[in-house]
């Protein structure tokens, strides 16, 4: 079962720069751990510690938010393209906390 | 140095402006390894938060995909800062994914000034760049040909860290 995966220049190190990878498995979290088997590394980004989704890495199977679809959990079928798209967030909020706490501003 | 067109700039400045005290978002595609910022992008803030900003993740897969039918990157990555100077907090440079854009800041804390600074974001280390701000209305061939010797209308942003 072929699932076409995107990977983001971020993350291309992992993959010998290429920008797609092949994989397969029934679920998501099949296919990162076949990922892993070609790609050492590359699920580490992806997942944390505890076995979630990293929070600000997007993973898409087709055109839909794999958090919409069960997460690691999302169902794969051959043919499917995963995009990997590192999130784009940030914000003030630490600089402010911090200054809050030290009391400086 | 992060080079923009003024235009770009005031439509920036002008949605950080709307959308303040919340912050805004968005990017600035150009073609890939041209470093030219050109096309911008306002991306919708899905925190609609006064402290923090993350693009709607739906809305960024296809802002992404239109960029790589167009073979563009995101040159420019800007968010404002609504109470704060213009520099990265620790959640932006932690989260920064995109070690290949200029991470643009506008601060709409003062009314009147808008602060604008353009920092690189790798590996979690900060390193500001100039922002050189070039007038769209000095067509860069008509420089060149008929201005030859004498330089576009140029702002330079002195880094003062």
């Amino acid at each position: 079962m072929a699932i076409e995966v995107r990977i983001p220049t971020i993350l291309r190190s992992y993959t010998g720069g290429a920008k797609s990878v092949e994989g397969a498995g029934d679920t998501l979290a099949d296919l990162l751990a076949d990922l892993d088997t070609r790609h050492a590394g590359l699920r580490g980004r992806l997942v944390t510690d505890q076995g979630a989704l990293h929070r600000f890495v997007n993973v898409y199977i087709n055109d839909e938010d794999v958090r919409f679809l069960g997460a690691l959990d999302a169902k794969l079928k051959d043919g499917d393209t995963v995009t990997v798209l590192p999130a784009v967030a940030g914000g003030a909020f630490a600089i402010a906390a911090a200054a809050a706490l030290a009391g400086s501003r | 140095m992060l080079t923009i067109g003024r235009d770009i700039v005031d439509a920036i400045v002008a949605h950080a402006r709307r959308d303040h005290p919340d912050e805004a978002c968005g990017i600035v595609a150009g073609a890939i390894g041209s470093d030219q910022p050109v096309r911008h992008v306002p991306m919708d803030n899905a925190e609609r938060s006064p402290t923090f900003y993350r693009f709607d993740s739906t809305e960024q897969l296809r802002v992404w995909t239109q960029m790589d039918d167009r073979d563009e990157e995101p040159i420019v990555i800007y968010h404002s800062h609504t109470a704060t100077e213009a520099y990265p907090s620790r959640t932006d440079v932690d989260i920064a994914g995109y070690p290949d854009s200029h991470y643009l800041l506008v601060s709409t804390r003062d009314p009147e000034t808008a602060e604008i600074r353009s920092f690189r974001i790798v590996d979690r280390k900060v390193t500001e760049e100039p922002v050189r701000i070039v007038d769209a209305s000095v067509d860069p061939a008509a420089v060149t040909t008929y201005m030859f010797g004498q330089s576009p209308t140029t702002v330079d942003y002195e880094c003062s860290a």
